[in-house]
């Protein structure tokens, strides 16, 4: 600073002056060099790491793959200790405990998004918001630990006797089991998951929707759930089945708390009460205790399906979200 | 209504369909809170739920001896773990939300954006399966292999955030740093990322709030730990808490319910204290730079 009064200002640099500014100007361009670089290698740090990651699950899940080929996708059967392989019953247990708790959470998840933009008084909202993203960051396996403990036995001995009783001649709902432990329970374990996901990113979309349209639609008459009909959700929708798909993907992949509360079944059972097990729960499960290697080539192969369905679910949510025009689906 | 001829003196109310479209618009807006609440009622139930049954557990030995008295090994090995993925996850992090602010053009940009989503995106177990292929496999389990599958986690929810302040740091000021002939790097080290520091410890602490209660990677990296001892060597399998729960739910013994109650509740606890802080602070740096 002291510089500028100094009497170089007037008669131009001095030669020890120029050259410590030439110094100073090859630092500063190694610097800016060194900075980019450092960067650009954390960057692609990130793009390696990922196609690390599926090398490494395809690598580990290769016995299996050369053994079973694609008929490992269909063959229910899963007996270790006869060496025998297949992702069958986990592929559907999968799919439905986490569509299960998609046809229960989303619309849980949006009226939740609703209330907190449009309905909720503003002191309210931010009580009520944080306290729902809360619920995102309990971790998994206490979650799944309340589920075994609290959850379980209540709707063992509650939820799925009512069930049973009054929609029974649905063959979903059949009679329940002792423990608790079940599809239906791990389903609204990954409920409880799935909500503030899907509450909070399609809260954002809905405070998006410009007010000038909420409010001609109100001059013109709507009633508050007719603005929603008509003007919040149609303008919305594509985000809404995008932040859906973020939350299937959660749901896809959770592995701990389903281990803990989905019993651990191996049969393909139409009703929701009977154990059941999905395909990051049996990794889960079966991993640390897995002796021989095609036992751990097969975990390896419902790691590969996994990742396969959870990477595809998870483009396909950008990809709505980039093309119908919301700028990026925001993280979690 | 057609009928009747119309009365100019009636009072204003809603009649017929009016009254029937009200009705179930207040309807709706009742199903709407009615949802709030339970996502409410919820987590209450389940934070009461755990400090109900955990707080009771906790005294000093349970804190500080080891199984079966108590759970210091556990504490202290998540603290390790943790400690360690922070420091792996938080340079890479910042580091790669530097590149997309201040170098990336737009191919780029989405290259990495979507590379970050994707890796948010992951199943914490898939990130298991990686790390023991890649460092437990043909050698042993250890703490270092933990803190890699949660920094793997960390990452891009580091960088999201940091980027996110990033881009409230006013141009004005990168604007100001190029007129002065301040160099690149010397704005962006000297300038930006101070600017943007709040934002970074706060997205940096809602990460390991994440990390934290990650359990799944673990079971692969650092599951096979002796509780009755302390272990300090990131190199061997360290006791850790999330996993203890794991192992404690498993088996049917009413004792190892009440010590997994005891490390719920502290885990429940440090979690919600710390996104609740680190909430708190975001909302005021954010206010801060775009006042």
């Amino acid at each position: 600073m002291s510089s500028i009064a100094s009497p170089t200002f007037r008669d131009g640099p001095s030669p020890a002056r120029a050259r410590s500014a030439q110094r100073r100007k090859r630092a500063d361009r190694i610097g800016d060099r060194v900075l980019y670089g450092v960067c650009l290698l954390a960057a692609l740090f990130c793009v390696v790491t990922i196609v690390l990651i599926g090398y490494q699950v395809v690598d580990g899940a290769r016995p299996a793959i050369s053994r079973y080929g694609l008929g490992f996708l269909t063959d229910t059967a899963w007996q270790p200790n006869f060496g025998e392989f297949g992702a069958g019953s986990l592929i559907f247990g999968t799919a439905v405990s986490s569509f299960a708790a998609l046809l229960l959470g989303a619309p849980i998840a949006i009226s939740i998004g609703l209330y907190l933009s449009l309905l909720a008084p503003s002191g309210i909202r931010g009580i009520v918001a944080p306290l729902v993203e809360m619920l995102a960051a309990i971790p998994s396996v206490i979650l799944g630990f309340w589920g075994i403990l609290v959850l379980a036995p209540f709707v063992q001995a509650n939820l799925e006797p009512w069930l049973h009783d009054n929609l029974g001649f649905i063959p979903i709902f059949g009679t329940p089991e002792t423990t608790g432990s079940s599809i239906f329970t791990a389903s609204l374990i990954l409920t409880i998951m799935v909500v503030p996901i899907i509450a909070s990113i399609s809260r954002d979309l809905f405070l998006t929707v410009p007010a000038d349209l909420q409010d001609g639609a109100s001059a013109l008459g709507a009633t508050r759930w007719e603005v929603v009909r008509g003007v919040v959700l149609p303008s919305t929708a594509s985000g809404v089945v995008a932040a859906s798909l973020l939350g299937l993907g959660r749901a896809l992949g959770e592995a701990i708390a389903v281990a803990q509360v989905v019993g651990a079944g191996s049969e393909i059972q139409a009703s929701l009460f009977k154990t059941g097990d999905t395909l990051a729960a049996r990794i889960a499960n079966q991993f640390p205790g897995a002796l021989t290697e095609m036992h751990k080539a097969s975990l390896f192969y419902l790691g590969a399906i996994l990742l396969v369905i959870g990477l595809a679910s998870n483009l396909v949510a950008q990809w709505i979200g980039r093309r119908f025009g919301y700028p990026g689906t925001p993280a979690r | 209504m057609s009928g009747e001829a119309f009365d100019p003196t009636a009072p204003l109310v809603p009649s017929g369909n009016l009254r029937r479209r009200q009705l179930f618009s207040r309807l709706a807006e009742l199903g709407a809170t009615a949802a709030a609440v339970l996502a409410v009622a919820v987590l209450a139930i389940v934070v009461f739920t755990v400090i109900a049954r955990g707080a009771s557990a906790l005294d000093l030995d349970f804190l500080v001896k080891s199984a079966p008295e108590g759970i210091g090994p556990e504490l202290v090995g998540t603290a390790i773990i943790v400690a360690i993925a922070t420091m792996i996850a938080m340079p890479v992090g910042v580091l790669v939300a530097l590149f997309l602010t201040e170098f990336a053009g737009r191919r780029t940009t989405h290259l990495i954006r979507l590379t970050l989503d994707l890796m948010n995106g992951l199943p914490s177990i898939i990130i298991g399966l990686f790390v023991f292929g890649l460092l437990v496999n043909h050698r042993q389990q250890s703490g270092i292999a933990a803190s890699v599958a949660l920094a793997i986690i960390m990452v891009p929810l580091i960088a999201r955030g940091t980027q996110e302040v990033l881009l409230l740091v006013p141009s004005s000021l990168r604007e100001a740093a190029d007129a002065l002939g301040v160099s690149r790097s010397r704005a962006v080290l000297g300038i930006v990322l101070p600017s943007a520091l709040g934002g970074i410890v706060t997205s940096t602490v809602l990460s390991v709030a994440r990390a934290a209660g990650e359990t799944a990677p673990l079971i692969f990296a650092t599951s096979v730990f002796d509780p009755s001892r302390y272990s300090l060597n990131p190199f061997e399998a360290l006791p850790n808490v999330p996993v203890r729960v794991f192992q404690l739910s498993e088996e049917a013994n009413p004792e190892g319910f009440a010590e997994a109650w005891g490390l719920s509740f502290l885990l429940v606890s440090f979690i919600l204290f710390a996104s609740l802080c680190a909430r708190g602070l975001l909302a005021r740096s954010k206010r801060r730079m775009s006042s």
